[in-house]
């Protein structure tokens, strides 16, 4: 019974020897085990066939490649369970080409593995530090320039020199002036103002009192958006006017932010969340909750659009309707505040 | 022959040795580079799969080079509103700006164009993951001490603006996800005290969205962020191959050498084909798993939004942030403070990097440690750095957690503002008790590695002795563990300062002194010392007994 025999007559923990650096124990290098391919050349010859099979495979993808973009039309679609369905071009191509690389990979990885030798070498790190004698001189040259130039004792130079290099970053930065105009008063205003129709989003269509259902909510613009309609000012105003209209049993309504901004309960808010700006898009009707789907900030517009969750700090700006002659809703005036995220001169 | 004959006839010795030589020749008769060459010729490398992390970074980047020059030749970063009519069916007729129309030509229209963009986005995801997790190794392993600092405050400006250039490119097509992420980037831009609407209004070239902002950005993402990216990450591979890169403890290395493979030609085939590996799998997911299908989102408009939003991943901890700060604003003078805003989107991450940045020299200073390092610490033989370290991510990836509250509180029908309180909770709680769990499991592995070295380790092959004992068979490990355990560097703490000096008078600076030595005392603690020489011989001994015990019972067992 030999199997527990192991060469234990060398004590657990010899120590070779200490590094001088960090005083922690070295142990010579492990002596190399050879691999099978470097003792059976069959194994070798194996591993050279492997390395060259897939390097072909490589170049027979690339082909692959080639026919797939010339004879697969764009517009194929193919369906395949998992992934779903695809253009045929774009996976038959991207599948050849992604193989033809990944096969080359492998392939050298392969090939050093197997076929390099794969002995260790040690080699000696140099110092990452100078002899002080070099430092020496390093400083003695500073001093000697210092000296020659003068740059300590001409004060006048000096101080004038720092001056001017001070100023001289000043173009680069009243050069970007022009990049835009200064916010003036342009984050308070909208587009809204007194008589103003309230359109839908999309359509621009006028919206009638008695279409908006008790429980439903409309996405509402101001009507002379339309007038803007295919111009920049559009989308930024739209950023800023956008509205939601809701209609709840006027006895459901705890407060408003003005009295009698509602039309027989029918009320609207800015659909810009105070937040960061995301426009709000999901109502609960029951609850009458506006949620913000970007940080979850969450408004109670039974209740003056005050915060009920969520890291907006303001609540939502309301805007105050009436109807027209016609029973149209109209804004009785613009928003009373910025609608919006908060900004330094918000006050 | 003479020598003079001799020495005009070099370059036909080149020749000789083949094209190669002639070539080395060539360059050498002009640069005087022979001896650079050779020397980088026969570079060592060390090997560890943990190195490799950098190096998908690296290579992430090159295939982000490639794939991104192929889409700047169709891709158009103008805002100028046109009505859709490529292939693409259901938005045919939709009015929509020519960025995001002509990422819709790239996807429907172009062959292969598709392809070229999953590549990108793909490859960009990949490169911030393998950045952090590159960064990781680094930490733990205690690469970035004297004399690597320099390079991890690079890595640190790399992983920046490895951030800020997949926000800025993932904002480029200016669909409707993205464009809700960059509508909070404004919002946030314009909360900063003071200069923040102006800030806004130059970026934007004024309100948002303007017309301005993709071309800029295009030009921040294509040369600005690139260019510096180029520049830093040459600088820092030029710094770990004049360095010298760290390796692992281990038979036959010290702080003194590299242990390794030389870089031609093994490290230069294994790197090499790394390269292609990483770039072949990149282009097998692209082709295969669908990333950012901008079609289904639609364009931009500011006042739609998708349910359910979510960012690329590497933005999540900031989302994550925003999320769970409290709705703090304060109103004064007439200026507004958005607490809300600042210390989640502004505050914290911002402090969050300085540390980052500043980390090898606070542990330096903690621990009073200015020795130079090669050898690479195993994560358990610095438990309170790692304990740091975990600490660290635990708070980070609550952030990340939190950044998809609304998506777990759908999944699992909770509500958003338990969630919201259940994270606050625990961004504060958790950390220490993770510091506390990390430092006890490395100290628990320590003592397990010295009873490595004391009694070798279990063999799972168990004797029952004449008694009716079962004694389980232990081995010695070996050689290679045995070096590996050995190494444990030993750590000094730094001692008490006395508070009065020799003469009786008190030392002015010994409160600061305390402070420290204590620091350094504090990341020190729990010292696990190695066996000494005469305990491991103990055990060895001991180990031969119970061998011989053994032994001399199975020949009893046998004889029987
Ligand atoms: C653009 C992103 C980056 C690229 C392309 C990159 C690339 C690399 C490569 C190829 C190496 C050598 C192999 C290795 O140790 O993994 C390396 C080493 C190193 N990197 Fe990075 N890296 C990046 C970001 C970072 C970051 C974010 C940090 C930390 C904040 C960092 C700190 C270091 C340090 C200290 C070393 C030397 C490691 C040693 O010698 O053990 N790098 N980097
Ligand atoms: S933007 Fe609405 S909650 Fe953040």
């Amino acid at each position: 019974m030999n199997e527990l025999e192991h060469p234990t007559s060398e004590p657990y923990g010899s120590k070779e020897g200490k590094d001088l650096v960090s005083g922690i124990t070295i142990f010579p290098m492990e002596p190399h085990v050879p691999r099978k391919s470097d003792i059976d050349p069959k194994a070798a010859r194996r591993a050279e066939r492997q390395v060259a099979t897939m390097f072909a495979t490589s170049s027979l993808m690339i082909i692959l490649f080639v026919v797939a973009y010339v004879k697969i039309p764009n517009t194929t679609l193919i369906t395949i369970p998992v992934i779903g369905t695809v253009n045929a071009n774009h996976l038959a191509t991207g599948f050849a080409f992604g193989m033809a690389i990944l096969l080359i990979g492998i392939g050298a990885i392969h090939w050093a593995k197997k076929l390099m030798p794969d002995v260790e070498v040690t080699q000696e790190r140099h110092a990452l530090t100078s002899r002080e004698e070099e430092r020496q001189e390093v400083a003695s040259s500073f001093q000697r320039g210092k000296a020659e130039s003068g740059f300590a004792e001409r004060k006048i130079i000096r101080r004038s020199l720092l001056g001017a290099l001070a100023l001289f970053p000043v173009p680069l930065i009243v050069l970007l002036r022009d990049l835009g105009p200064l916010p003036g008063t342009r984050l308070r205003e909208t587009i809204w103002e007194k008589g103003m129709h309230l359109v839908t989003d999309a359509t621009y269509r006028k919206i009638k009192a008695s279409d908006v259902p008790l429980g439903g909510l409309i996405n509402a613009v101001p009507e002379n958006l339309l007038e803007i309609e295919h111009e920049e000012e559009n989308l930024n105003q739209r950023g800023k006017a956008s509205i939601i209209v809701v209609r709840m049993d006027p006895a459901d309504i705890v407060s408003q932010q003005g009295e009698n901004w509602d039309y027989q309960g029918i009320l609207a808010f800015s659909k810009i969340c105070t937040h960061l700006g995301c426009p709000t898009s999901l109502y609960q009707q029951r609850s009458h909750h506006l949620l913000c789907p970007c940080h979850q900030s969450t408004f109670d517009l039974s209740d003056s659009g005050n915060v009920v969750f969520g890291p907006a700090a303001r609540r939502m700006p309301q805007l105050a309707i009436t109807v027209d002659s016609e029973g149209y809703l109209i804004a009785q005036s613009g928003f009373d505040q910025p609608v919006g995220p908060s900004f330094w001169e918000r006050g | 022959m003479s020598t003079t004959e001799e020495s005009i006839m070099a370059p036909e010795h080149a020749s000789a040795q083949g094209k190669g030589g002639s070539v080395a020749y060539f360059i050498d008769d002009r640069l005087a580079s022979a001896n650079f060459t050779k020397r980088l010729l026969d570079k060592v490398f060390p090997d560890h799969w943990s190195f490799m992390l950098g190096e998908i970074a690296l290579y992430s980047f090159i295939v982000l080079l490639l794939s991104g020059t192929y889409l700047t030749l169709w891709f158009n970063p103008s805002m100028t509103e046109v009505i859709y009519n490529g292939s693409y069916v259901p938005l045919k007729g939709v009015k929509m700006s020519e960025a995001f129309s002509s990422t819709l030509t790239i996807s429907f229209d172009v062959r292969g164009g598709l392809l070229i963009r999953q590549i990108h986005h793909w490859a960009a995801l990949f490169f911030v993951a393998a950045v952090s997790v590159h960064l990781l190794r680094v930490f733990f392993t205690g690469a970035f001490r004297k004399p690597r600092e320099i390079n991890w405050v690079i890595g640190t400006l790399l992983l920046v603006l490895a951030l800020l250039e997949g926000f800025s490119g993932y904002s480029l097509p200016d669909d409707l996800l993205s464009g809700t992420g960059l509508r909070i980037a404004q919002g946030i831009i314009q909360a900063i005290p003071l200069v923040g609407t102006y800030v806004s209004m130059f970026l934007f070239g004024g309100e948002f969205p303007g017309t301005s902002i993709m071309p800029r950005l295009y030009s921040i993402h294509i040369l600005l962020i690139p260019g510096i990216l180029l520049a830093l990450i040459t600088v820092h591979l030029i710094m770990v191959f004049y360095q010298k890169h760290t390796q692992f403890p281990g038979p036959g290395r010290t702080e003194s050498n590299v242990v390794g493979f030389r870089l031609f030609p093994i490290y230069m085939a294994k790197a090499g084909g790394f390269f292609f590996v990483v770039f072949g799998i990149t282009v097998l997911i692209a082709a295969f798993v669908t990333i950012n299908p901008i079609w289904l989102y639609g364009p931009y408009t500011p006042s739609q939004v998708t349910a359910g939003s979510q960012p690329d991943w590497y933005i999540g901890f900031l989302d994550g942030a925003v999320r769970l700060m409290p709705n703090l604003e304060t109103s004064l003078l007439g200026h507004t403070i958005s607490w809300n805003i600042i210390v989640p989107a502004l505050v914290v991450p911002g402090i969050m990097f300085t540390a980052l940045g500043l980390y090898p020299w606070i542990e330096a200073w903690a621990t009073g440690d200015k020795r130079e390092h090669h050898l690479l610490d195993r994560p358990r033989n610095a438990p309170t750095r790692t304990g740091l370290g975990v600490m660290a991510l635990t708070f980070y990836m609550i952030l990340q957690v939190a950044g998809g509250n609304d998506v777990i509180a759908a999944a699992f029908n909770l509500s958003i503002n338990s969630m919201t309180w259940t994270f606050r909770f625990l961004l504060f709680a958790l950390p220490p008790v993770a510091f506390v769990i990390t430092k006890r499991i490395c100290l628990g592995l320590q003592r397990r590695d010295n009873d490595k070295l004391l009694h070798g380790y279990e063999t799972g092959r168990v004797l029952r002795l004449p008694s009716g004992e079962f004694l389980e068979i232990h081995e010695p490990i070996g050689e290679v563990e045995r070096a590996k355990i050995l190494a444990k560097p030993d750590v000094i703490p730094m001692e008490l300062p006395a508070s009065v000096d020799a003469n009786g008078v008190r030392n002015p600076k010994a409160a600061k002194s305390v402070m420290r030595a204590k620091l350094s005392q504090w990341f020190y603690s729990d010292v696990i010392p190695t066996p000494t020489d005469e305990e491991l011989q103990e055990a060895a001994n001991h180990a031969q007994h119970e061998l011989h015990a053994a032994q001399s019972h199975i020949k009893e067992i046998a004889s029987h």
